[in-house]
């Protein structure tokens, strides 16, 4: 990467997020700076693609700006709707608190830029050792073939944090809805008849995908994610009989898959997550089948924020003067 | 002034807007908006650092990053279930021994 002609994109690309991140930090209205938050991560993408990391950037788009700014303002309406709306302001800070935290921020930028600069450099990184063995991946994609094979480690507790996630959330409070009805309109009845089918065709794509080239698990299940949200906002709802055992089996269903693969190489006398050479390929796609369909849910579950009640997730319609209040 | 370069301050800078954002403010959706954005900046100088390097990309740390984007998405996730949680319970979104902002 060296500088060319595209170097006056690449001092703009950096100020406007600096700025876009200054800006989301500092504006007083808090829904603002959670709109300006979401741009800043789906520019944040346009950087990982000029630092030549599409799989980074894809997963940025979708997790990072998708996921991250659907579970932001799903958390500030309902922040808004038990404490008020309130702006927020930085607190007062003394003149002397302020050039000193100024300095010590602008020492620590200094510091930083100038240690990472001393970094030794290594002529492609882990790149040649990963090309030399990405036969024996199972898959044709380095990124893939290092996140589900050689540190597939990195992968399987990933999975495991996510459930904590979920666990932790079911722990806190039950699910409560953040709408008081269904949003009900032609418009979202149109554009969900033909969003969801693309929606499941372009996730089950980025998954193919995956194998190859960039795209993969985690990228296909937002996308899956999004259009389970889409159709719980337009009033589809998991079945009563569905949202107790059958739903948490779903949920672990893909950590689970990957743990008993993980297992195998024990019990044949490998080392824990060394797939057996001639089942690799398939073992790796069936994994990542079923990690993305239990990390759709996994998503759809904190943007929902609460443990199912097994009830509708809607309550019975509300009184009008309720009706007023929403936003 | 080299593309990994440009990138790298812009990371370091991102992390410190992120630490000056979670001192400043007591509103807690801000604190955990200051805390993605100090990841966004470590991720970007990560990546950076790795690209200084002529060639094909190194694989691992794009791997490795995202692994920290999901990971990040699960804590924003436990953490704004808190806040929405103490916002119902106490119906302040900041913790307590912090003035009432604004």
């Amino acid at each position: 990467m060296t500088p060319g002609p595209l170097l006056l994109f690449d001092l703009l690309l950096p100020a406007v997020l600096l700025w876009l991140a200054w800006r989301s930090l500092t504006s007083s209205d808090l829904f603002r700076a959670v709109i300006l938050f979401i741009a800043f991560n789906l520019l944040l993408a346009l950087a990982w693609v000029r630092l030549e990391a599409p799989d980074v950037a894809l997963a940025e788009a979708a997790i990072g700006a998708g996921v991250t700014g659907t579970l932001l303002l799903a958390a500030l309406t309902r922040i808004e709707s038990a404490a008020g709306r309130r702006l927020s302001r930085p607190a007062r800070w003394r003149p002397a608190a302020l050039v000193l935290t100024g300095t010590a921020l602008l020492a620590a930028a200094a510091g930083l830029l100038w240690s990472l600069r001393l970094l030794p450099t290594m002529p492609g990184g882990l790149g040649p050792l990963v090309d030399r063995h990405l036969a024996e991946s199972g898959v044709d994609h380095p990124v893939t073939a290092v996140l589900l094979n050689f540190r597939g480690y990195d992968t399987l507790l990933e999975v495991a944090v996510l459930l904590l996630a979920v666990i932790a959330i079911w722990c806190l409070d039950e699910a409560v809805p953040f709408l008081q009805q269904p949003l009900e309109s032609p418009l979202l009845t149109g554009f969900n008849r033909m969003m969801l089918p693309i929606l499941l065709l372009s996730a089950g794509y980025l998954l193919w995908l995956g194998s190859h080239a960039p795209g993969g698990a985690f990228q296909a299940a937002s996308l899956l994610a999004a259009g389970l949200l889409l159709a719980l906002f337009s009033g589809a709802s998991l079945p009563a009989q569905w949202s107790g055992l059958p739903l948490r089996l779903l949920l672990v269903l893909g950590f689970l898959a990957f743990l008993a693969a993980a297992i195998i190489g024990p019990l044949t006398g490998r080392a824990l997550l060394h797939y057996p050479p001639a089942w690799v390929k398939p073992l790796i796609l069936l994994v990542e089948w079923l990690l993305t369909l239990s990390i759709a849910l996994i998503l759809t579950a904190t943007v929902i924020g609460g443990r199912p009640t097994g009830s509708r997730p809607y309550p019975p319609p509300a009184s009008p003067a309720a009706e007023g209040r929403q936003r | 002034m080299s593309v990994p370069l440009i990138y790298t301050a812009a990371g370091i800078f991102l992390f410190l807007l992120g630490t000056y954002g979670l001192v400043a403010y007591a509103h807690l959706l801000r604190k955990i908006l200051a805390a993605n954005i100090m990841g966004s900046g470590v991720f970007m100088a990560f990546i950076a650092v790795a690209g200084r390097t002529p060639g094909a990309p190194d694989p691992v740390p794009h791997a490795m990053v995202l692994t920290g984007i999901v990971v990040t998405v699960a804590f924003t996730s436990v953490a704004l279930a808190l806040a929405v949680r103490i916002a119902r319970t106490s119906s302040r979104v900041h913790l307590s021994g912090r003035d009432e902002e604004q």
